[in-house]
Parts: structure tokens; C-alpha cells; sequence
């Protein structure tokens, strides 16, 4: 069975935002695999140690995400793609359509991700590559079941579960609590630098800028308003706690 | 200049969810005097159509089939599509919902269009639609347009005005039969299992009580449950909790797990890591309860109680309750 798992470097989640002339800036800031893909490279990982797999991790990004892939392959992925040709770069439609094109290079049974990124969080570049790709998908997994050619996720609804079963080839996205991802061993650290990693161009992939352009485009980005510490409550608990529910409903009238 | 707007009404467990008045009411300002449609889409949901006429929209297309009881998104994508062909919308809203999240990626690659995600405004600037997102879970945000035709949309639920109501509408009914083929059904739901919880959903609650690792345990979170209960609330955690394992990964809030904005939101026992502000600090009103007073939650905090959440909890349960009764 051949895995391609989809990889983003992300902000690592305890970094604050800073804009500079209406940008992210990115000086300083410590990089992680965004942690909903890392669910995704773990549950790859798994498959192949249980039977017989092969791991590809892909991402679209910056050379920067190299280091990213570098770390799925320490924890165990066979092989890494990078597309950090920077004319592939677009929106989630042309995340998708560069996806697509790496994915029809070669023969993919399981398609995994993170079900969305914590930076840009729109949750959709995997579900449109599966829609891009003709292939069913199963999104938000807390569990999954791989028997032959038959797949049986366990989604997470809202707070409902609902097991859904399809066929190989499927895409499937990782919710938080589908595995509890490892750390990539120093004997690991050390096989990832010999592990191959391909960058692919737009050339290599045979599309032209036309067909990937984006349909959607940022015209501002904005930090909110700093929330202003409010009021601390004294006096002895069952007072504090009075005045804070006549409050919350004469002042604030959230209750009642 | 006007243009036609397609809202897919969101429905859970059979009923209607606020989020799609809340759609409504942006399609029509967006629609600029152009006919404003709802696609009600799954078995036995025939009954919400009228009601769905009198909110606000000019005409309902229903497609009602066994297929579509529960959600899959082949099924749902060829209804969908129909209602697009039959219709043709340039604007296309879904809620940002367990069901709208998974569809509108779809129907937007398969439109060859662009999208945006968790919208929580919508503005006309020059005959366009600029549509406000977050991004970072909340640390920033974005204005967005769309430059392909449709525009497709996913709404954050608790953000946008619903339609005020307007009694002397009688939008029309109109039932479209779609069929499903093999391709269709490609994924097929075995069982629905509902977990436990006050039943308010945490994506569209008014109010949430929230609890971190100063609950101790899973018990930790009973004096939690009984103040949602009384509020109507619904239960939260912030990772802390999670990752400690006193309660499922379904009620994390945070820049991983999810983003809430409800009227109130109330922290017991959480100290505050960026993360999880991310998630929730656009809350209209926050209360935090923690026994650290340098805890970081306090700096977002409208009113805070520095103590033991074992005590204060109870304590707010009982007040609430002498409140309502």
C-alpha cells in the first residue's frame, strides 16, 4: 500500500502574531508541523508498521517546510516532496490543483491530512485534492480502521461520532485524539538526511501558472483590538459571586 | 448590482440551526435586491421548508431523499448541484459547521472556484464582497475577496445579524427530485453514536462554561456540567484538560480544536496559554475563575474571581438558580 500524507509548517501555537506593513511577520518565530498533520504522519506511520506501507509525505510551502518534512522523515515516512517553486503557490484552489498533480504521479491507495491548519484554518485544500482527485473522503478522524480495501473511520461531528465506511483509494483528515504522535528518535533524526527529498518545480509538474491561478485573494490583514483587562472581584466568595451574576445579568444581561 | 444568493440551510438532528437565519440575513444585504434562495437538503426535513419562506427567503429548494438522512458529502454534492444548476447563484453560503466545513471545499473544486472559510463579516466595499475571516484561530484577521463566480462562503455561526423577522413573507417551495448513483454514495454512515453532553452545541452555544487542568479530573467537570445546565450552556476545555484526559478532545477551545464566540463565556480553572485565548477571547463577555490571580486568563477577563472554581462554581449555580426562579 502506498500513503501520501499532506504536511504544512505552521506557527508553533504559542507564537503571538506580528504584522508589519500589513504581513505576518515570520523573524524569530519557532516553526512546527502544524499539529493537525502530525496526527496524519503518525497514523501513516502506524499502517505501514502493522503491515506493509509506503510513506510519502508532500508539502506546499516555502524551502523553510523543509525542515518539516525532514521531521516526518525522521519519524519514520520513506520519502518527501517538496513543491517550494514559488509560482505554485496560490490559495486553497491552487494548493489543491499542485496536490492533485503530485498525487497522479504515482499510485496512492491512502491519502491522509490534518483537517485544516492552525494558521490559515479554512480546512479545505485536503477535501478539495480528494474532490480534485475524484476520490471519496472521510474528514475529522478520531479513528481509523484499514482492513484490505475497506476503510472505516470514526468522524468526529460535533461532538457526535459517526462511523463511515468506504473504499480504497480514499483521503481521510486527522482530528485531535486519533493518535498520540511520537517523537522521531535520534536513530531516526539520523536516516531522515539520507531519505530522498525531491523538490518539485511547476515545470515538473506540467502545469502552467494559468490553470493554478488563485481564485481568491487577501486585501487586508488586521490585529484585533487588545482586550483591556476588566474587573477582579473582592470581597468574601458567596459576595464576589452575587455581584458577578447581577452583573452578568442587569449590566451585561448575557443570563436570565 | 444585484445578484442571486444560495443559502444551504444547517440542519442538526432534524431541526434548524440558528446559523441559518444568521445566513439568511447576510444573503439578503448581499443580494442587493436579488433573489435570495435556501437548498434544504435531507429526509423527512419538508416540514422546516415554510418556515424557511416566512424567514426571509424568496423561494426553498427541498431535495428530500433516504440518501440524504445522514450526511455524506457524494450525496450531499449531487443535491447541491442540482439546486446550483437549477438556480445558477453567484453567491453560495454554508454554515462553518460539521456539515458545511466538509461540503463547500467540495462543491467549490468542483465549481473550479474560491472560497472563503469561518466568516464571521460580510461587507459590500465598491459592489464587492469582502468577506472577514480569522486567521491564527483569532491572533489576526483577514479581509478577503473572492474574484471567481460563484463566491463561495462558510459562516461562523453567533456572528452575523439573523433577518429581523418579516411576517409578510411567503417564500415558495419548490422540491427537486435528484437521483443518486453508485458514485454518489462512495462513503456510507454505519451508526451515529450521540455523545453525552448538555445537547447545546459548543460551535453555536450563547454560553459556555469551559474548565482546564484546575478540574482535577473527569468528576472535576460535575459542578461544571451543573452550571451549563441551569444557563443552558454548553461544557468546554481548554487543552490542558484534554491532553490531561478529564474529557474528551470534541470539547478543546483552542487554536487547535475549536473556535468559540458566544455572548459569555465563562474560564473555570484555566490559566490562560495563548493558545487557548486564540480560541475564545472574541467572546462578548469573559469570567474567569482560577485560584492563580497572575494567571494570563485574567488579562482577557471582564470579571474575574480569584478562588477555588470547587467552591465558586456551586456557588454561581445556586445564584443563577435564585435568578431564574
Amino acid at each position: 500500500m502506498k500513503i501520501l500524507v499532506l504536511v504544512k509548517q505552521t506557527f508553533d501555537t504559542e507564537e503571538k502574531i506580528r504584522l508589519q506593513d500589513g504581513q505576518v511577520q515570520e523573524d524569530g518565530v519557532r516553526f512546527v508541523i502544524n499539529p493537525y498533520d502530525e496526527y496524519a504522519i503518525e497514523e501513516a506511520i502506524r499502517i505501514k508498521e502493522a503491515g506493509d506501507a509506503e510513506v510519502v509525505v508532500v508539502s506546499v510551502g516555502p524551502s523553510r517546510s523543509e525542515e518539516a518534512l525532514r521531521t516526518a522523515l525522521a519519524m519514520g515516512a520513506d520519502e518527501a516532496i517538496l513543491a517550494d517553486d514559488s509560482e505554485l503557490f496560490g490559495d486553497e484552489y491552487s494548493a489543491a490543483k499542485v496536490l492533485a498533480a503530485i498525487a497522479r504521479k504515482d499510485q496512492y491507495d491512502l491519502i491522509i491530512a490534518g483537517n485544516q491548519a492552525v494558521d490559515d484554518g479554512s480546512g479545505q485544500v485536503a477535501v478539495r485534492l480528494a474532490e480534485e482527485l475524484g476520490i471519496p473522503h472521510i474528514s475529522t478522524l478520531t479513528k481509523l480502521e484499514v482492513n484490505g480495501n475497506e476503510v472505516i473511520g470514526h468522524r468526529d461531528a460535533e461532538g457526535d461520532e459517526e462511523i463511515v465506511k468506504a473504499t480504497l483509494p480514499v483521503l481521510v483528515t486527522a482530528q485531535q485524539g486519533l493518535n498520540d504522535p511520537r517523537y522521531p528518535s535520534l536513530i531516526g533524526i539520523r536516516k531522515a538526511g539520507k531519505k530522498p527529498l525531491t523538490h518539485v518545480t511547476l515545470a515538473d509538474l506540467g502545469l502552467t501558472a494559468e490553470e493554478i491561478a488563485r481564485k481568491s485573494e487577501v486585501v487586508e490583514t488586521f490585529l484585533p483590538q487588545p482586550k483591556t483587562a476588566g474587573k477582579i472581584l473582592s470581597g468574601d466568595l458567596s459576595q464576589q459571586v452575587s455581584e458577578l451574576v447581577t452583573a452578568l445579568h442587569s449590566v451585561e444581561k448575557v443570563i436570565g | 448590482m444585484s445578484r442571486k444568493a444560495l443559502v444551504v440551510a444547517d440542519v442538526r438532528h432534524g431541526k434548524l440551526r440558528n446559523v441559518t437565519l444568521e445566513m439568511l440575513g447576510a444573503a439578503t444585504k448581499a443580494a442587493e435586491g436579488g433573489e435570495v434562495a435556501v437548498a434544504l437538503l435531507g429526509h423527512q426535513v419538508s416540514s422546516l421548508a415554510e418556515g424557511l419562506g416566512k424567514a426571509g427567503a424568496d423561494r426553498v429548494y427541498v431535495v428530500d431523499a433516504p440518501e440524504l438522512e445522514k450526511y455524506t458529502p457524494g450525496a450531499y454534492r449531487k443535491a447541491l448541484m442540482e439546486i446550483y444548476r437549477v438556480f445558477s447563484p453567484e453567491l453560495i453560503l454554508l454554515a462553518h459547521s460539521a456539515i458545511g466545513k466538509d461540503l463547500a471545499p467540495v462543491i467549490s473544486q468542483r465549481l473550479g472556484v474560491g472560497q472563503v472559510s469561518d466568516a464571521i463579516a460580510v461587507e459590500l466595499t465598491n459592489g464587492q464582497l469582502q468577506f472577514t475571516r480569522p486567521i491564527y484561530a483569532g491572533k489576526a484577521f483577514t479581509k478577503v475577496v473572492v474574484k471567481s463566480n460563484p463566491v463561495v462562503a462558510t459562516i461562523r455561526p453567533n456572528n452575523l445579524a439573523p433577518l429581523a423577522e418579516d411576517a409578510g413573507k411567503a417564500g415558495t417551495v419548490e422540491a427537486l427530485s435528484v437521483s443518486f448513483e453508485q458514485q454518489d454514495l462512495a462513503t456510507l454512515v454505519q451508526e451515529i453514536i450521540q455523545k453525552a453532553s448538555t445537547g447545546v452545541d459548543l460551535t453555536e452555544a450563547k454560553i459556555i462554561v469551559s474548565g482546564g487542568r484546575g478540574v482535577k479530573s473527569e468528576e472535576g467537570f460535575a459542578p461544571l456540567r451543573e452550571l451549563a445546565e441551569v444557563l443552558g450552556a454548553a461544557v468546554g476545555a481548554s487543552r490542558g484538560a484534554c491532553d490531561a484526559g478529564y474529557c474528551d478532545y470534541s470539547m478543546q477551545i483552542g487554536q487547535t480544536g475549536k473556535v468559540v464566540t458566544p455572548d459569555l463565556y465563562i474560564a473555570c480553572g484555566i490559566s490562560g496559554a495563548i493558545q487557548h485565548l486564540a480560541g475564545m477571547s472574541s467572546s462578548k463577555v469573559i469570567v474567569a475563575i482560577n485560584k492563580d490571580p497572575e494567571a494570563p486568563i485574567f488579562q482577557v477577563a471582564d470579571y474575574g474571581i480569584v478562588g477555588d472554581l470547587f467552591e465558586v462554581v456551586p456557588l454561581m449555580t445556586a445564584e443563577v438558580k435564585k435568578l431564574l426562579a
